[in-house]
């Protein structure tokens, strides 16, 4: 792959990437969250996400001839197969019917000769002898005949693999971050058969976070880091450090603000213990926390591993367990209700999903939950109520000027702002609540970058002067240290550690991936 | 960032998709119908009473889907059965022979108890059926209105009005020619260029519709409008999306009642067994008529959408009539365009 | 960590190898056939109720069967293919209706007058069928729903072609018999006798006892063709049990003795004549949505209605796909239509295809179907317990109530009551095992 690059509307993710891959070579790809992992992979495979979106830069080779990749099946045909993160298989099919999907083995029959190739018979005598061949290769005994419902994720991943082996063409193998869901013992497995893969000569891109995963298969890792190559190692030449090191890099961002160094001296105002959320992809197991008055703690790590849960299972939006205490009362979890009473609020990662009603006014967005939680702007006759519209306008016109939001007015309809403008309607509803605690997530993910500074500079006003604690949950690290008096990081849905802003990258590299740190 | 241009064009292209093709096409149709109507010398200010009466009579029953759509069960195929809870008030208010305006409103008194607790099971069995409900809703419909007939044709009751001279049951049309028949319609009435005006139907159109208004401007309206428009946003704000549903659904089933009463004082009959149908989908047509959308409905487009369609059955009839002698096209075109406009909207790609 | 849903539809599966009947495996079995089960009895109740001979029934059942059967054999594609139950059939009736219509007026009879039926039907239903197929793509999610609109659509746009335009100088036609005495518009009841009447049934009339004789004995010879093939290793044994196997051919040896002791004696059963020759081309419909589902297009079609994206994601080109699955249903519907008509002999011009869809439906639901499985087992068992309650109903309505009119609206009640309840209980465990995969 040479020079690649790639840019949604105007976002660059990837530039300049240049990677070469040998038959049999085990190729490790490392990297954080948005570093371009997944957008790499996905030009190669030819998703349609990429076509439908502009296209892709610079040029593939494969075996010496370019190529033009625009759809999964031309990367089939040139032997390029993917292990996905979420697995491609039915579920109510048997492991054969998905080894074999769209490449069934057929026999022509009458009719076919008659009406077209489509009506040849299947012949599952024949597919289930190479459905099971590839088994054996990766040393499965399952029954070929099984239905894919109901097995253990360690063999559905399997599974996947299979389909790719059975590729006769096989060049090229793709994992996408496949331990992401396996226990130990099924990752060393995972790991054995990739070895044995690429000594039957195909070659594997292998993208990971896990660093001991990357040391332990790997010949050659290439870095991305915001959208760019940072390093390529031979694995005799490094170490998890300089790995660690490499993926979350020295940004020299500002500091907007310098974190201090006495928040802990006072008694916590939340205490987190054993919290386990059960959010699909960002699973909480085991959390204990404690959060000072007045701080801004920042929530950090890398995608998938629990930060984003946390938030969401105190205020009740995902089913949770565990023990919250806040300002001396018991928060009942499961319950968004109970915790807004309790003047904490939270604006949610989810801007376009949860955050917003997108089709409604500026002012009924930020008036809505400060109406049905605390029965502000209504007016009551009764046993009914009426919206005061005088009110709320009021309260929007105050909002749109303090947090300086950029729209036609209170009416316009908040499907036509900015991703950043957006988002500080999005805080201006939390606010309306008078919380004493805000939590947000991913504040200026999906925002540009002159309009991240806005947001965050708007978090740590609101912090100093109305003395508001600020849990921020964020993938983007340099932000939070640029902001943060302190930096949990959570690692596989616990805390793995809290850092300060002024820590080593190595800390934080280390922390991220999971690593032990020797001088933790 | 957003520049004005940018802002001001998204405005513009808003609004001709919101005004949507169906209603543009309507609108054309219906003007052209009218300057043949009057080419062809068909009485234009007679066209416009039967369409103001018409307006009235069938508004009710559309509003009925507002709740509906607006609550984010889609458009309300159920009607049927607020049409049934409605026929059951006045059956009963019959059977106590009461007369006048006092029987219209005691039919909608008796009526809407049955509207809630039949509206209350339906919107929980909707609420088990997410993503179904359009589809389950007509079939569910179409089952109470046969087993409807067989009450019809068992009721216990002995009013001479109603019942069959020998044996059981109800017949199938009832006049309401002594009782309540155009009461709303004549209140108030006044004529006007030779237009009549039936004051007393619009003014109580006007106010379901106020009522509609002030209903989704209390707490719980809002909550409901959330909850159909982003449910995972209501659900955020700690309220309770499932039950708003059933508050949206009690209410729609409520509103039919009422609007087939009103319909039936102002048509003169009150019909059982199997008329009511098919009403639902016509309601519905009527409202996409109007520009709303499978999820968003306002009332601008409840009467608006009424007046469109109802003036085009109504002019097409005599114009029909006079190019050539087909007496059924109305029904036809009535069957056709109805059907058509709800496919539209189906097809808008609006996603599950 | 986020799995593709898990959407089986299929009855809650059972541990691979669990050979024993427990009271869990009963319990299951009631759960999964609900319906059908519920219509047995009301099957069996209702022929009580309604004092019939066997021998009327089976006559009446038998004619039922062979005219509806085709129509209701017409969904099972559509409902592999993930789109639900195509109520759109209603247009490939109509184009068969159209055609039968005109081949009437032409005056052809008999077997000439239907191949011309056909003829001049299937590439109308082909067309009518990409229409509905690109429409449904459109409305993805909402399938049901829209084929059931697009139904009362064309029923308007039906009537307009036949009532309105039909006759005048459009569509000229000057008839008679057919056309209204104003000389636009048919008549809304067409008589087909000396035309195309019975035009395939008469065909091969042969009596019930020696139908059924004679049908057991090739599903014996086939089974033991089976057997011997199992054997030979050529079929894959799991697929069917011995004890199965051997209960089935029992099953069929009596049967067939039954049939041949029945046809020897003078029971009034013997005066049941079975169309053949319609049985025939039933048969032959049945063998191909069973030959579909072998073939790689019947594996496209069950992908394609398993999941869209990861059969898009795999290269099949799941919008042409989907269309020529409606494609099929509405031409099968087309031909259908022509052999419901010529067996109904008489029917009413405006309203026999009105209910096409919707019967079809509830038949195959009866017989145990769902909106995302159907096979021919459905089809067949549905149509004849259908049918049965469509023949029961009057006459135990005036045998209980005194009034058969009742009989009809409890007929209907159920008839829609079914299809709501099917859908609605399919939808809710749809969602309960969506909830429940999130938990594991």
């Amino acid at each position: 792959m040479q020079d690649i690059g790639k840019e949604y509307f105007g976002n660059r993710v990837l530039s300049a990437i240049n990677l070469q891959l040998k038959p049999g070579e085990i190729h490790g790809i490392v990297g954080e969250n948005g570093a371009g992992k997944s957008t790499l992979m996905n030009i190669l495979f030819g998703m349609s996400v990429i076509h439908s979106t502009g296209g892709y830069e610079g040029k593939i080779r494969v075996s010496g001839k370019e190529a033009q990749i625009k759809s999964p099946l031309d990367a089939m045909n040139l032997g390029i197969g993917m292990v996905h993160q979420e697995f491609m298989l039915i579920p109510g099919y048997t492991i054969t019917e998905n080894i074999k999907l769209n490449r069934e083995i057929t026999k022509p029959n009458l009719a076919s000769r008659i009406v077209g190739k489509r009506y040849d018979t299947l012949d599952v005598v024949a597919m289930r002898r190479d459905a099971r061949k590839a088994l054996d290769k990766l040393d499965m005994s399952i029954d070929e005949w099984a239905t894919i419902a109901g097995l253990p994720v360690g063999y559905m991943q399997f599974v996947e693999i299979a389909r790719e082996l059975d590729k006769t063409n096989l060049k090229v193998l793709v994992f996408d971050e496949p331990t992401a869901v396996l226990t130990e013992s099924e990752a060393d497995n995972l790991l054995d058969a990739m070895r044995v893969i690429s000594n039957h000569g195909i070659a594997i891109l292998f993208i990971t976070h896990r660093l001991h995963e990357i040391m332990t298969v790997c010949e050659n890792i290439t870095v991305l880091r915001d959208g760019k190559m940072v390093a390529q190692r031979k694995k005799d030449e490094t170490n998890i450090y300089e790995l660690a090191e490499l993926m979350v890099g020295s940004r020299v961002g500002e500091v907007m603000r310098k974190p201090r160094e006495d928040v802990t001296d006072e008694k916590p105002i939340l205490t987190i213990r054993n919290l386990s959320v059960e959010m699909p992809g960002e699973e909480v197991s085991n959390v204990s926390l404690d959060i000072h008055k007045g701080e801004i703690i920042g929530i950090g790590g890398l995608a998938g591993q629990g930060k984003i849960g946390v938030a969401n299972g105190i205020m009740g939006l995902f089913p949770a367990e565990g023990e919250v205490v806040f300002d001396g009362k018991q928060i009942e979890l499961n319950n968004p209700t109970n915790a807004m009473m309790n003047s904490l609020a939270f604006v949610s990662e989810d801007r376009r999903g949860v955050g917003l009603l997108l089709d409604s006014s500026i002012e009924n967005n930020i008036a809505f939950t400060a109406i049905q939680r605390q029965g502000k702007y209504l007016k009551k006759f009764g046993p009914f109520t009426q919206l005061d519209k005088a009110a709320v306008r009021q309260t929007a016109d105050r909002m749109i000027k303090e947090l300086d939001i950029r729209c036609t007015g209170p009416t316009q309809i908040t499907r036509r702002l900015s991703g950043g403008n957006q988002q500080k309607v999005c805080i201006a509803r939390a606010l309306m609540l008078e919380p004493k605690l805000l939590f947000v997530s991913e504040p200026t993910r999906g925002i540009d970058v002159g309009a991240k500074k806005l947001v965050l500079q708007t978090l740590v006003e609101l912090s100093e002067k109305y003395g508001l604690t600020v849990v921020m949950t964020s993938s983007e690290l340099a932000e939070l240290r640029s902001v943060c008096d302190r930096i949990a990081i959570v690692t596989e849905g616990k805390i793995a550690g809290i850092l300060k802003p002024t820590d080593t990258d190595v800390d934080f590299g280390l922390m991220m991936a999971g690593e032990k740190h020797d001088n933790a | 960032m957003i520049t004005p241009d940018v802002r001001r064009f998204g405005a513009v292209k808003d609004t001709l998709k919101s005004f949507g093709l169906p209603r543009i096409i309507i609108v054309v149709f219906l003007v052209l119908l009218w300057a043949i109507s009057m080419f062809l010398e068909i009485p234009f200010p007679q066209l416009l009473s039967d369409t103001l009466v018409r307006w009235g009579m069938n508004g009710v029953l559309v509003l009925a889907m507002m709740p509906s759509i607006l609550a984010g069960t889609g458009l309300y195929f159920g009607l049927p059965i607020g049409i049934i809870c409605g026929l059951l008030g006045g059956v009963i208010a019959i059977e106590l022979n009461l007369v006048g305006i006092t029987a219209f409103f005691a039919a909608i008194a008796f009526s809407i108890p049955f509207a809630f607790v039949l509206g209350w099971v339906y919107g929980f069995m909707l609420n088990r059926i997410k993503g179904s409900e359009m589809t389950v809703a007509t079939y569910v419909g179409f089952s109470i209105v046969s087993l409807m007939c067989i009450f019809w044709s068992m009721a216990p009751f002995k009013s001479p009005a109603m019942a069959w001279p020998i044996g059981r049951g109800l017949r199938v049309t009832i006049s309401l020619a002594d009782r309540y028949e155009k009461v709303l319609n004549n209140f108030l009435s006044f004529n006007i260029f030779g237009i009549m005006i039936p004051t007393g139907l619009i003014l109580f159109l006007l106010l379901m519709c106020l009522i509609v208004v002030l209903f989704f401007n209390t707490k719980t309206g809002i909550a409901l409008k959330a909850g159909g428009e982003n449910p995972r946003f209501a659900q955020s704000s700690g309220i309770n999306v499932d039950t708003m549903r059933i508050v949206g659904t009690i209410f729609s089933t409520v509103l039919g009642a009422i609007g087939i009463l009103v319909y039936s004082q102002s048509f003169g009959f009150i019909q059982l067994y199997t008329a009511p149908l098919f009403m639902g989908f016509l309601a519905a047509a009527a409202i996409l008529i109007g520009g709303a959308s499978i999820k968003k409905a306002t009332i601008l487009h409840v009467l608006l959408g009424t007046f469109l369609f109802q003036g085009l059955l109504v002019v097409a009839l005599p114009v029909a009539n006079k190019v050539a002698t087909l007496g059924s096209l109305a029904e036809i075109s009535r069957i056709i365009v109805s059907n058509g406009v709800i496919l539209y909207a189906l097809a808008q790609h609006s996603g599950d | 960590m986020k799995q593709t849903d898990i959407q089986t539809m299929d009855p809650i599966p059972s541990p691979a190898h669990e050979k024993r009947i427990t009271p869990d495996k009963v319990k299951r079995f009631l759960i999964n056939n609900l319906v059908t089960i519920l219509f047995v009895i009301l099957c069996a109740v209702g022929l009580r109720l309604s004092g019939l001979s066997m021998a009327f029934y089976l006559n009446d059942i038998v004619s039922r069967f062979a005219r509806n059967s085709f129509l209701v054999l017409a969904l099972i594609i559509p409902v592999m293919a993930g789109m639900g139950l195509n109520f759109a059939i209603v247009l490939g009736a109509m184009a068969g209706q159209g055609a039968i219509i005109f081949v009437t007026h032409w005056g052809i009879a008999g077997m000439n007058g239907i191949l011309l039926s056909v003829l001049i039907c299937t590439p109308i239903a082909i067309l009518l069928g990409w229409m509905t197929g690109r429409l449904l793509n459109r409305a993805r999610g909402k399938e049901m729903i829209t084929s059931l609109i697009l139904g009362f659509f064309a029923n308007g746009v039906y009537q307009l072609i036949f009532l309105i335009m039909v006759g005048s100088p459009l569509i000229p036609m000057k008839n008679e018999v057919l056309v209204l005495s104003s000389g636009v518009g048919l008549r809304s009841t067409i008589d087909l006798s000396g035309g195309l009447r019975y035009a395939i049934d008469d065909v091969i009339r042969t009596p019930f006892p020696q139908f059924v004789m004679y049908l057991s004995l090739i599903g014996a010879l086939y089974l033991v063709s089976v057997i011997i093939r199992m054997r030979s290793g050529k079929v894959m044994v799991q697929q069917y049990s011995k004890k199965r196997l051997i209960t089935l051919f029992l099953l069929l040896l009596a049967a067939m003795i039954w049939g041949l002791v029945t046809s020897l004696s003078v029971s009034m059963i013997n005066s049941v004549r079975v169309p053949a020759f319609t049985m025939i081309i039933i048969a032959v419909l049945c063998l191909f949505n069973i030959f579909i589902v072998k073939t790689k297009l019947g594996q496209d079609f069950r992908t394609v209605g398993q999941d869209q994206h990861i059969a898009e994601v795999s290269g099949i080109n799941v919008s042409r796909t989907r269309v020529l699955a409606i494609v099929m249903s509405t031409l099968l519907a087309a031909w259908g239509q022509i052999i419901f008509l010529q067996n109904l002999g008489a029917f009413s011009t405006y309203g026999s295809h009105e209910q096409v869809g919707m019967f079809a439906s509830a038949a195959i639901l009866i017989g145990g179907a769902s909106v995302s499985k159907a096979t021919v087992g459905h089809a067949i068992l549905g149509t004849i317990l259908f049918h049965t309650l469509f023949i029961v109903s009057p006459l135990a309505g005036r045998n209980l109530f005194g009034d058969a009119q009742l009989g009809e609206y409890f007929r209907s009640f159920v008839a829609y009551g079914v299809i709501g309840v099917a859908l609605g209980l399919h939808a809710w465990k749809k969602l309960m095992q969506a909830k429940n995969q999130k938990k594991v």
